[in-house]
């Protein structure tokens, strides 16, 4: 017998004061939180600052979370939002977009073929537009385009639409190279 | 199309890193830390009709006054997390959802000044981050030189005072929060050369608080903190069959005993019981309860008000009819509710009982003063009186300090109105602090968490509970170093004595209810077994052992008559011969349960299914069937653990 208290039961648990069940819940999702950070973001030091934010602030949010939201989708749509406005307290725009430029460091320290890789994955990130980078680092996570709508707050229409644009410009990514 | 997808997908995860553990760890300590500030802020935020505006400051004020240097940094957090609710957009829409109220803008231009300080020094101070609210380590001058800067107001300044005073030097050290319960738990009692410290002294315990929180946290799904079990508590919740003391002797009996430790085939475990003799019932004098019960805000959970609401009335009815009966409720103010009332009129205690609701802050120590008093007038020559107080253990208004609390208690306790303290909920249960005010009131702490438990504490051992037998019962053992060469008491951390305490009649100690069973266990090295940690000494003075002897050591115990000045002293010497039944045998399941829970260094190649096991072969009759909950309670925990 496994016995596993939900997620939802440990974010109620919370929401009314348990801290235990805020830490286990924290605990469980830490890393899954991070990873859809550095996607969203495309560096490290970003994602640090980004799940840093989140985590600071989660307490006060937890107040707002009710039971019918999954606790996952509900995570993701605060990381999300903090994603958004920490882009927007960004003295430059510029710099959030670039993060997927920061690159250049990590990957000469890596090997060879999966600095090519990377290096294609920074490009191709860079390239899209946020909303589409946004909604590929949900997707990307095995989510399914019901459940990001959810988080994302727009019709599942909108994420595959988003998705085959995405598609759309990493086809034109790969043909271009081809044709280099 | 899809195989894009999946590259991009296969290149992400291989791209994304994994998180930096220190940095992991220090975003869930924030996390937490910003947690523990709101749950503190919370309800000193919601104005209610008993607290007004004046809540918040006296809040913020008692809780500097009544910290220990661990919590005045909760504290700084507790201050960021202010700043963090005014200075952001997010902190200001949780302050529009907690308090929607017209004064929420008066509280926000008072706080505000101390904000923009605070923001001015932490962003010089720190990496010139972007602003308070994400502080990543608390810096340590921020918050006293922002508390400095302002002089708008008494309170403030109180504040600083406070703080000031209570600021740990050292600002770097920083201990994680996890989580505002606190537990009273020392490090797992050393290991001991008997040549060196022959004598081992302590106080009994019969507190069962810790096996309830236990029990909570693994029915939940999760393993208790190591510091949350302590493992006499754990041993002492169950009632044990020990041989009863004889009719006209002392009110308890001693039974010493030996076995072979299960976890350690190379060493032997002293078994130290005490069977409290259980007075005729129908002889007991009248009772003289003061119900104390905190009805502050944070008791509304279901597990706390209206679960101590079921277990006193559970309890009324093993009232007698002579019996008296008062309520005083305690929360910003303190207040009369029931005044004292014979058992025989149980529809007005009932009433008075369902009466009771959550609202307002806690004012501990009002509601403290007031119950003596009303134990005080009820008492007359020969009754027994007690208040029972019962909280979630947030003494966090009107408390200024919590050693003169304990001394208020502890002053009472000698002019004979005892103290019980019943612990409810979790999540903030101040369980170091029940611990600390049952110890000084000569009562038990008992944690409550399911009515079944209520049961066991109010109805099953209602006459333990609240009739003493003995007084500071202390137990002394000297072991023969000749004999044994190591020794090491499991649990009773928080139990122990000084050497020259035990003769010292004025030490305070545990007292024993009628009734009540008591167990300590010694695990000891022979001289001689491959199980000894320390090298024998090579000019040590002692002659080598000619002869095992059957004699290993000597047990002394104190106690007093209740209510006598002096002690009266019991003797029996440990012998080898002495084995062990099977009630110690259950015992010592549960002492390697515990101990395994603590993460002990001693019990190591034993698993809990050898506890399950043991316990499971010496369950005995288990009328109440709380053997068999435990023996649950370890499958459970088994599971968890190997998760």
């Amino acid at each position: 017998m496994r016995m596993t208290t939900s997620d939802e039961d440990l974010a109620l648990a919370a929401a009314r004061g348990d801290g235990q069940a805020f830490a286990s819940l924290l605990d469980r999702h830490y890393d899954r939180l991070f990873a859809f950070c550095f996607r969203m973001t495309g560096s490290r030091t970003e994602a640090e600052d980004l799940t840093q934010d989140i985590c600071a602030a989660l307490p006060a949010k937890l107040q707002s979370y009710e039971r019918r939201a999954k606790v996952t989708t509900w995570l993701y749509r605060v990381a999300l939002n903090a994603a958004h406005d920490r882009r927007r307290k960004m003295a430059t725009y510029a710099k959030a977009a670039t993060g997927w430029g920061d690159w250049e460091v990590a990957r000469t320290e890596t090997n060879a073929e999966t600095a090519s890789q990377i290096d294609w994955l920074t490009q191709a990130m860079a390239l899209l537009p946020v909303d589409l980078r946004d909604t590929l680092a949900l997707i990307l996570d095995d989510m399914t385009h019901a459940e990001a709508a959810k988080v994302m707050r727009v019709s599942e229409g909108t994420i595959s639409w988003r998705v085959s644009e995405a598609k759309k410009h990493l086809k034109a990514l790969k043909e271009k190279e081809a044709s280099q | 199309m899809t195989d894009d997808l999946d590259d991009l997908k296969s290149m992400m995860t291989a791209a994304t890193p994994t998180p930096d553990p220190a940095k992991r760890a220090a975003d869930l300590a924030l996390a937490q830390k910003n947690f523990d500030a709101l749950q503190g802020s919370r309800d000193g935020l919601r104005p209610t009709s008993v607290t007004g505006r004046k809540g918040l400051w006296t809040g913020v004020k008692t809780m500097f006054g009544a910290m220990t240097s661990r919590g005045g940094l909760t504290a700084t957090t507790a201050l960021v997390a202010c700043g963090f609710l005014v200075a952001t957009p997010v902190g200001q829409e949780m302050w529009r959802g907690a308090i929607n109220d017209r004064n929420t803008t008066t509280f926000a231009e008072e706080l505000q000044p101390v904000v923009a300080d605070a923001e001015l020094d932490v962003a010089t101070a720190s990496r010139q981050r972007e602003a308070v609210e994400y502080l990543a380590e608390p810096v340590p001058n921020a918050p006293v030189v922002m508390l400095g800067d302002v002089a708008s107001g008494p309170t403030a300044q109180m504040a600083t005072d406070n703080f000031a005073r209570t600021l740990p030097v050292d600002g770097a050290l920083i201990v994680p929060e996890a989580n505002t319960e606190t537990f009273a738990n020392a490090d797992e009692s050393p290991l001991k050369i008997t040549s060196e410290t022959p004598v081992s002294t302590f106080s009994i315990d019969v507190d069962t608080a810790s096996y309830a929180v236990v029990r909570s946290s693994i029915m939940r799904g999760q393993l208790p903190s190591a510091d949350a079990a302590r493992v006499e508590e754990l041993i002492n919740y169950f009632p044990y069959a020990y041989p009863a003391p004889e009719a006209d002797g002392a009110p308890f009996r001693p039974t010493v005993s030996m076995m072979d430790t299960p976890w350690n085939a190379d060493t032997q475990l002293v078994h130290i019981a005490i069977q409290g003799r259980m007075p005729a019932i129908q002889d007991r004098p009248p009772l003289n309860l003061v119900f104390l019960v905190d009805t502050s805000g944070s008791m509304a959970d279901p597990t706390k008000l209206p679960l101590l609401k079921q277990s006193f009335l559970l309890m009324l009815d093993q009232l007698r009819p002579e019996d008296e009966v008062a309520i005083v409720e305690y929360a910003g103010s303190a207040g009369e509710v029931l005044a004292p009332t014979k058992a025989a009129e149980r529809q007005v205690i009932r009433t008075a009982l369902e009466s009771l609701g959550a609202g307002g802050s806690t004012n501990g120590q009002g509601g403290l003063e007031q119950a003596y008093a009303v134990a005080e007038s009820m008492t007359e020559q020969g009754e027994v009186s007690r208040v029972l107080l019962a909280t979630d253990g947030d003494f966090n208004v009107g408390l200024s300090d919590p050693s003169a609390l304990e001394d208020f208690i502890a002053a009472k306790r000698d002019t004979g109105t005892y103290l019980s303290v019943l612990g409810f909920g979790r999540g903030n249960l101040q369980d170091s602090t029940m611990q600390a005010l049952a110890q000084n009131g000569n009562g038990t702490a008992a944690y409550i968490d399911t009515l079944s438990e209520a049961q066991k504490v109010l109805v099953d051992q209602l006459t333990g509970a609240l009739f003493p037998i003995a007084s500071d019962v202390k137990i002394q053992v000297e072991f023969d170093p000749s004999q044994i060469a190591e020794y090491r008491l499991i649990g009773y951390e928080t139990r122990a004595l000084n050497r020259e305490d035990f003769n010292n009649d004025k030490v305070d100690a545990g007292d024993l209810g009628a009734g009540h069973t008591v167990t300590a266990l010694y695990e000891v090295t022979p001289v001689g077994s491959p199980a000894r940690l320390s090298d024998p000494l090579r000019y040590a003075a002692e002659e080598p052992a000619e002869l095992e002897s059957n004699e290993i050591g000597f047990l002394k115990l104190r106690y007093k008559a209740p209510g006598a000045d002096t002690s009266q002293l019991i003797e029996t010497p440990i012998l080898r011969d002495q084995t062990a039944g099977s009630e110690a045998k259950f015992a010592t399941a549960i002492a390697g349960f515990g101990q395994i829970l603590r993460g002990s260094d001693h019990v190591t190649d034993w698993s809990i299914g050898d506890a399950i096991a043991l316990a499971n072969a010496h369950r005995s009759d288990d009328a109440f069937g709380y053997r068999a909950e435990a023996i649950r309670l370890m499958q459970l925990a088994a599971t968890l653990k190997g998760n």
